[in-house]
């Protein structure tokens, strides 16, 4: 219990002191993750969404290996990223290990198939209840797949919190790829796991109540920005309407 | 006269379950068809047939390729987006240019009487203010051929009947209109003749007048008269 109470103490004392290695190691995890999900989010996304509509041979072969990948341990993914860009490996050439860059590589290859099942999921259902309605509308499985990842758009905001959560989260694949060098490669979770294994429990237990505290302070402003959304969706704005019906009005008839 | 659509002996399967059974029929341009029958008939298969939804897996059907088609389902979709959008996108995805589809969008709310409501999130106006959203998203196509899954089946008296009443006027203008519909005083105000469907076969074809007042096949018979109780 003291141990805990110290955490809270030593957590509050660095924040509100604005410690900058707790700061410099918060923006770094941020930084790696937040690049991460942007990569994962644009490849995951556009692939997911043709996975919910395409119907071809050995799909069902595919989604397996997609929802096996889920349970990817992070720290395979970590040797196989350490495998690729070392020396003697295909990607060694770019000379990436131990680098910023080698982690956000290992949290996409993480993340991409979080992304890519979610949303597959969110929009082959969709597709079921409404892709019918679009394919009578005119609409092939590429628009098809494309209109329902913008109208399943605040649902799929949760995805990017779920992807975003796993990157951050994680601490075998940058422990291995990054190294967990002081000022360069550390960040959070490679931060808790040394602090843990000197024996600094206060400051571990610290480190993981800040990673809480910005995980969920992201929840909060998506779910935010999210309700903002929707309400702003569900309320004309005054004058709309007068705007419209001032418009010249031509097209066939 | 060349018809709009003409079936011979079609079936559709689903997986195992054959929906539509050996049916048989011609439908001319101009005409208001009404499809009537219980749950699980094969009305909707129907529609969906015709209007290419389904590929026949038995039988022969040819469709008049430069009659243009729109359907109208039960649940219409709309996407999260204004009224205006949501019309103005079945245009664009026939072909219409953005702006012009926005422009031909208003003037089908204005059909409708959804002018007002023309930058409403569609997803947040009522069920009957939905369908006829819906219907001015299929109006806006300038349909030859309008297709209508049980269109009223979910709404309140008062949407029914603005429903209706815009489906007697696209009628009246030369619409061709082939509907489901579990109501059979709608059936009677709007078609000029019902199709009887029972577990997937067509079991009587007979201009209105006649299906109500004329002999029918059996189960017909006894739909006729369980409805009208």
């Amino acid at each position: 219990m003291n141990t805990f109470s110290d955490s809270v103490n030593t957590a509050f004392s660095l924040i509100t002191s604005f410690d900058p290695l707790l700061g410099s190691i918060v923006l770094r995890s941020l930084a790696v993750s937040a690049c991460a999900c942007l990569l994962a989010c644009s490849a995951g996304l556009v692939l997911g969404a043709w996975l919910g509509v395409a119907r071809f041979r050995g799909r069902d072969g595919v989604l397996t290996v997609l929802n096996t990948l889920l349970a990817l341990p992070s720290v395979v993914v970590g040797l196989v990223v350490y495998l690729l860009l070392s020396r003697s490996g295909p990607l060694g050439f770019l000379g990436w290990l131990f680098s910023f860059k080698a982690m956000v590589l290992a949290q996409t290859v993480l993340v991409l198939p979080v992304v890519t099942a979610l949303v597959r999921q969110t929009i082959e259902d969709a597709d079921r209840l409404h892709g019918e309605q679009f394919q009578s509308l005119g609409a092939g499985k590429g628009m098809r797949s494309l209109l329902l990842l913008w109208d399943e758009r605040y649902t799929l905001l949760t995805v990017l919190i779920a992807a975003f959560g796993r990157a951050i989260s994680e601490v075998g694949a940058v422990m291995v790829v990054g190294g967990n060098i002081d000022g360069f490669t550390r960040v959070m979770t490679t931060a808790i796991a040394l602090e843990t294994s000197k024996g600094d429990l206060p400051l571990a237990l610290a480190l993981g109540l800040v990673l809480l505290a910005v995980v969920l302070l992201l929840n909060v402003l998506i779910a935010l920005v999210r309700r903002w959304r929707e309400r702003l969706d569900d309320d004309p704005p005054p004058d709309g309407v007068k705007l419209l019906a001032a418009q010249p009005q031509g097209g066939g008839e | 006269m060349s018809a709009l659509f003409e079936l011979q002996a079609v079936g559709v399967h689903y997986g195992k379950v054959q929906a539509l059974k050996a049916c048989g029929l011609r439908i001319q341009a101009g005409e208001r068809v009404a499809l009537v029958g219980s749950n699980g008939s094969g009305k909707s298969t129907l529609l969906r047939t015709l209007h290419g939804l389904v590929r026949p897996t038995l039988g022969a059907m040819q469709v008049d390729a430069a009659a243009r088609q729109a359907m109208l389902f039960q649940h219409p979709y709309m996407l999260r987006a204004s009224a205006q959008t949501n019309v103005a996108l079945g245009l664009w995805l026939k072909g219409v240019a953005w702006k012009d589809a926005k422009t031909q969008a208003l003037r089908a709310l204005e059909r409708v009487g959804l002018l007002a409501l023309a930058q409403r999130n569609a997803k947040a106006l009522s069920g009957g203010q939905q369908q006829r959203l819906a219907l001015a998203r299929a109006w806006a196509l300038r349909p030859d051929v309008l297709l209508l899954d049980e269109p009223t089946a979910s709404l309140d008296p008062a949407a029914k009947r603005e429903v209706e009443a815009l489906m007697a006027e696209f009628a009246e203008a030369g619409m061709t209109l082939i509907f489901s519909s579990h109501n059979l005083g709608q059936v009677k105000r709007l078609a000029s003749r019902v199709m009887y469907l029972e577990q997937g076969r067509l079991l009587a074809d007979l201009p209105t007048h006649d299906f109500f007042n004329g002999p029918l096949p059996l189960e017909a018979e006894i739909f006729v008269k369980g409805e009208l109780v």
